[in-house]
């Protein structure tokens, strides 16, 4: 397959531009590495703004509704007017409020879901740190944000943010086990946990196929981490008003929307490199590839949120160690019968 | 590689003041009346009646408890899944016990209760 317009041919024309300006290849490097970065927020903040659309849009037509059609062409325009009266609102701090921990707990949430788009995969060669530890610090660093809920949901001073926050923590830190062993299948596969070893790994067969059940346990699990219906027991309106969300207001709480969608677009983005094989395909260029699969599973996910009632906090539980648990455990062990076997016979 | 947790670095220092940033651009433009009624924690409208932060129930402790067990495992279990088609069949008996072990740690927990939401 030969390279069509990829990040990578984009980076080397980058390059040979900044080489104009600047002898020394530590000052390309950085200046690299800060265009790169400014792509990765960009992507972020451009994913909240065309998720929530697309979210508002979905969820219209599953409805049999229209959805926002008034600001802009189809109503296209809508998620930054929001984001613009979101900025100009009042920013509420509860007086009976813990106000540091209160104020540090968006800021903070915000940090681990941006720091996991440093190892994605976007296209050939083009992955912000391609660690060897790749997948071992998407875990790590997404776990991290289970503390900022808590911070919140503690530090608001209000029974349904308490409420909120505590079911948070019980369910992302029950949900974070069987997603680790359901991600072990790959690895095994692999003999890495570096990213591209893993998309390189995929070019003649996607994982989805060798690892069906490790992929399912995955989805479920990513639901339950990024705390989306039928899962939603973190922020259930009905019953918690908005969880560790209810007393902010404003920029804070776009905050932590902006979190909650970058985190959405992150399990997508793991899900597909694992999976679904990255940049993998025909014809068009990689990171067009990549971000189709992503836009197919994040379209997965809203479907799963109009398709499924709302689960009980104890039928979550049980279900997430008493079903998940076991069956990512039987599939790390049936994949290494399966490998050792394969070997045996060829 | 130590390039690359450089970069790393890098954009968690960024992703630390993207936020402030976006906090900084609101606090510009926003209108600032505060009253004593907004800055009351809310409570579907009545005043809030008793304190909120109270002992919490137990369970919830007992799934980290739990959790904590599975998740230093994981750590092992990666390490082994990158090297095991090299290890051989001894490797794999001998993970295969370990796991084991941590399955009989969580049937005595299921057993025991821990895992039901009281």
């Amino acid at each position: 397959m030969q390279e069509v317009i990829g990040l990578f041919a984009i980076s080397e024309i980058l390059r040979g531009l900044l080489s104009q300006y600047f002898s020394n290849p530590q000052w390309i490097d950085l200046f690299m590495a800060l265009i790169n970065l400014g792509g990765i927020l960009t992507v972020i903040s451009m994913s909240a703004i065309v998720l929530v659309y697309a979210e508002r849009k979905i969820s219209a037509y599953m409805q049999v509704r229209i959805g926002p059609n008034r600001v802009g062409p189809w109503g296209t325009i809508q998620s930054v007017a929001d984001m613009i009266k979101l900025m100009s609102k009042e920013d509420i701090i509860p007086d009976s409020a813990d106000k540091k921990m209160w104020i540090l707990a968006p800021v903070l949430l915000f940090i681990p879901s941006a720091a996991v788009y440093a190892v994605f995969p976007f296209d050939r060669q083009a992955i912000f740190a391609d660690l060897n530890i790749g997948i071992f610090y998407f875990i790590a660093v997404a776990s991290q944000s289970t503390l900022p809920f808590l911070m919140a949901g503690w530090s608001s001073n209000s029974k349904y943010a308490l409420v909120g926050g505590m079911r948070t923590v019980a369910q992302m830190l029950s949900y974070e086990v069987p997603m680790a062993f359901s991600i072990v299948g790959v690895v095994m596969l692999t003999g890495s946990m570096r990213m591209s070893d893993i998309v390189a790994a995929q070019q003649h067969g996607w994982f989805i196929f060798l690892q069906p059940v490790a992929f399912v346990v995955y989805m479920i699990a990513a639901i339950a981490e990024t705390n989306r219906a039928p899962f939603d027991l973190v922020e259930c309106e009905s019953e918690l008003v908005a969880g560790p969300f209810t007393e902010y207001s404003g920029m804070r709480w776009a905050l932590f929307f902006l979190a909650e969608y970058s985190n959405l677009l992150a399990a997508s983005a793991i899900a597909t490199t694992l999976f679904l094989g990255g940049w993998n395909g025909p014809w068009l260029p990689g990171w067009l590839w990549f971000f189709l699969k992503i836009g197919v599973m994040i379209f997965v996910f809203m479907w799963f949120r109009w398709t499924f009632p709302r689960l009980r906090i104890d039928q979550l539980m049980t279900f997430g160690w008493k079903v998940l648990l076991p069956l990512a455990l039987v599939n790390v062990l049936i994949t290494g019968i399966g490998i050792y076997s394969y070997k045996l016979f060829s | 590689m130590l390039h690359d947790y450089a970069n790393i670095g890098m954009l968690l220092v960024i992703a630390l003041l993207f936020p402030f940033l976006a906090l900084g651009a609101s606090y510009i433009i926003q209108p600032r009346r505060p009253g004593v009624e907004k800055s009351m924690p809310y409570e579907c409208g009545v005043d809030t009646v008793g304190t909120t932060w109270v002992q919490f129930r137990i369970s919830y402790f007992l799934y980290a408890l739990i959790f904590v067990v599975f998740d230093v495992e994981t750590i092992f279990l990666y390490l082994w899944a990158i090297k095991f088609q090299q290890l051989g069949l001894a490797a794999f008996i001998e993970m295969f016990v370990f796991m084991m072990v941590l399955v009989i740690g969580l049937g005595y927990a299921w057993n025991k209760g821990g895992l039901e939401w009281k």
